[in-house]
């Protein structure tokens, strides 16, 4: 189908996992090689990580030039970046100040962040992500609203769509600055097949010392990072979240007593059987990620049939990557697009997926009225009705 | 015995250059930059192969700021007909425009990867010419006339570091070069043909999203110095202003601060290297207001300037 590995995929795929394992070895390639793993992680979102190790590591003020001035470049724009999300927490803590009982748990990079777990060096932060109770969101949303956090024009669809079927609000950000801020009450969509209880979440929850903030419990860490990998659509992000995965197994694995131990039951309790299998396999398979033997052999109650795994292999490895800039590959499209697809099969029932894709399809290619705005006060309603 | 291979843009014929404009690409230095260019559209070959003959070759398998792609599509919209597509590094950051444009097209995209990327520098949006050793900065927003004064000090023997970047190292105090083709806008065209009629000037270019422009190619020597950078000391705003009187006036080293700060791309971005790098150049330069509406005039104050305040 298509999905053949082609020379550049392979150099590709070596390229970046030498630079994801072993960062130090970059400097030392031949040029042409380190020429297009620069190319290659700035394109996985990646320069900043790679910049960051070898910054640790002593290696960067010894870089010619114009490498040097390339990897300063992406750490200047990561802790921009974090800079920017560290002040939204800030400003969210203050807006918010006055719903001290509402429990507000950071998520994903602003997680990592307030954590302190090493992937968040270096990272290419984008949006805040909150948690927040689902009988606490009108609250919270009417809280933002007054005090200067405005909702992006939606078409009245796609407005529908976020606040019926999705587990988050539409986004919001601040009319002084750029940074997203999405709010959430669960982890996967309503209509996914799969249901974690976001209760077990928030009573598992860490508060963050010194800080308005909780954080996911380590393993609902992980375990929230693979769901977003698996159910979250486009597979811009997947390389670095796969390195997210990676990372923080790492990293709990050695600081957090019984988290191994703990790792296979909560997936089952939280019903992420399947997507922790899948995190598990691609971590190890890829990054080397040491998973006990225990947990792999437990995991394996996670997985799919055997056809069904060997096709997932193959477009994970495909789609996983980024493409080679000068040489793409239709394989590698083609493995995007079917994940893409598969991402949105387990998380809506098909009739309201046929009805999505055509919805998005007459949008990207017809677009007309679908483009309308509802007004903001109109949208307000819909969640307060409901 | 063999030849030596070819060091700059120039050393090569046309046909060489255009084979490897058209073919798999070729390496071209820029200030602090290597940059990787392909350009398959019709009409560039010749003006690009003009303005650039002084630029430095980088041979393949480098290291590169970027690689950066241009070629003709043909578009049914918005109407029909022949545009060009500027990638850089398999991207596309924005539509495709008219390929009579290309030229055009190039320096402009090129000017974004800049902004976008290269953060490792503090990034003022100024011109920068260089006099007695020193560096005088000309930032302004569009439409100030910055371009045609910077093209009319450069014809009058400063030496051009850019006409549109004024790049710092964060922790020191030296303006670096990215001397670039210089585009000129409308009725500066003519205003500068007749100031420096000889000034060599690519295609002149109607229709692009800032009118008609002509770019006037950067002095030899500017690019052959193009390592070498420059102190900052003096920092002038420039306005003009049809009809104006000639003013130069000395403003606080606050006020200073304050407009060098806003005019920078990427102030917020660096952070405390931001400000602490604008605080070091505004303490090691003078800052001045400058309004005009003559360009003699203009460039003969800011000559007598440099030439009478030996820092």
């Amino acid at each position: 189908m298509g999905v053949e590995p082609n020379d550049s995929a392979a150099v590709v795929r070596g390229l970046v996992l030498a630079a994801l394992r072993d960062p130090c070895t970059v400097p030392a390639l031949p040029t042409a090689h380190l020429d297009l793993t620069l190319r290659l992680m700035r394109r996985a979102r990646l320069l900043g990580r790679l910049a960051w190790r070898l910054r640790q590591a002593g290696a960067l003020e010894a870089q010619p030039r114009v490498v040097a001035d390339q990897l300063q470049s992406a750490l200047v724009i990561s802790e921009a970046r974090a800079r920017a999300a560290r002040w939204e927490l800030n400003r969210l803590a203050w807006a918010l100040d006055d719903l001290r009982d509402v429990p507000l748990v950071a998520m994903k990079g602003c997680a990592y962040l307030l954590a302190g777990t090493p992937n968040a060096n270096g990272r290419l932060f984008a949006d805040v992500d909150l948690l927040v109770p689902e009988a606490d969101l009108p609250a919270v949303e009417l809280r933002l609203h007054e005090r200067g956090w405005m909702g992006k024009e939606l078409a009245p669809y796609d407005d529908l769509y976020y606040r019926r079927w999705t587990h988050e609000l539409p986004p919001m950000t601040h009319v002084e600055r750029e940074v997203e801020v999405d709010l959430h009450h669960s982890i996967l969509m309503r209509t996914a097949r799969l249901k974690p209880a976001p209760a077990l979440l928030f009573e598992a929850a860490r508060q963050v010392p010194g800080s308005r903030y909780k954080v996911l419990a380590p393993v609902d860490m992980v375990l929230h990072a693979i769901v977003h990998l698996f159910h979250g659509g486009d597979m811009d992000d997947a390389l670095r979240e796969i390195v997210d995965i990676d990372d923080l197994l790492r990293h709990y694995a050695a600081t957090e007593p019984g988290f191994w131990e703990q790792f296979w039951p909560r997936a089952a309790a939280l019903d992420l059987a399947r997507p922790a299998f899948y995190g598990l396999r691609y971590a190890c398979m890829l990054l080397g990620t040491p998973v006990p033997e225990s947990v792999s052999a437990a995991s394996r109650g996670g997985a799919p049939p055997v056809p069904i795994l060997r096709l997932m292999d193959r477009l994970v490895r495909d789609a996983l990557f980024p493409q080679h800039p000068d040489a793409p590959s239709r394989g590698a499209e083609l493995a995007r697009l079917l994940l893409y697809v598969r991402s949105h099969w387990v998380k809506m029932p098909a009739p309201m997926l046929a009805r999505h894709l055509a919805y998005k399809f007459y949008v990207r290619h017809g677009r007309r009225a679908a483009t309308e705005p509802l007004h903001r006060a109109d949208a307000g309603a819909v969640v307060r009705s409901r | 015995m063999t030849a030596a291979l070819p060091s700059r843009v120039g050393e090569l014929s046309p046909a060489q250059f255009r084979g490897r404009l058209r073919g798999t690409g070729l390496g071209i230095r820029i200030g602090p930059f290597a940059v990787w260019l392909q350009a398959r559209v019709r009409g560039l070959d010749e003006p690009l192969r003009r303005l650039y003959r002084e630029y430095p070759l980088v041979e393949a398998g480098q290291v590169f700021s970027c690689h950066v792609a241009l070629r003709d599509v043909q578009r049914l919209r918005p109407r029909p007909g022949r545009y060009v597509r500027f990638a850089v590094d398999g991207r596309v950051p924005h539509e495709d425009l008219p390929a009579e444009q290309a030229l055009a097209v190039f320096e402009w995209g090129l000017n974004l990867v800049i902004a976008l990327r290269m953060h490792c520098f503090l990034m003022l949006h100024s011109a920068v010419l260089e006099r007695n050793g020193m560096a005088l900065a000309l930032p302004a927003a569009p439409g100030h006339g910055k371009t045609t004064l910077c093209a009319a000090l450069a014809a009058r023997g400063w030496r051009l570091l850019s006409d549109e970047f004024g790049l710092v190292r964060p922790g020191t105090m030296s303006l670096l070069p990215v001397p670039r083709p210089m585009p000129l806008k409308n009725e500066s065209i003519e205003v500068m043909q007749a100031f420096a009629p000889d000034l060599e000037l690519g295609p002149i270019i109607p229709g692009t999203r800032k009118g008609t422009v002509a770019h006037v190619r950067p002095l030899d020597d500017s690019v052959r110095r193009q390592h070498e950078a420059a102190p900052v000391r003096w920092v002038v705003f420039p306005e003009w202003q049809a009809g104006a009187v000639l003013s130069l006036q000395e403003v606080p080293p606050a006020e200073g601060f304050m407009r060098l700060a806003t005019n920078a791309f990427n102030y917020e971005m660096l952070g405390a290297a931001g400000f602490e790098t604008v605080r070091d150049m505004v303490n090691a330069s003078r800052c001045f207001r400058l309004s005009y509406s003559d360009l003699n005039e203009a460039v003969a104050q800011l000559t007598s300037l440099a030439d009478s305040d030996g820092g």
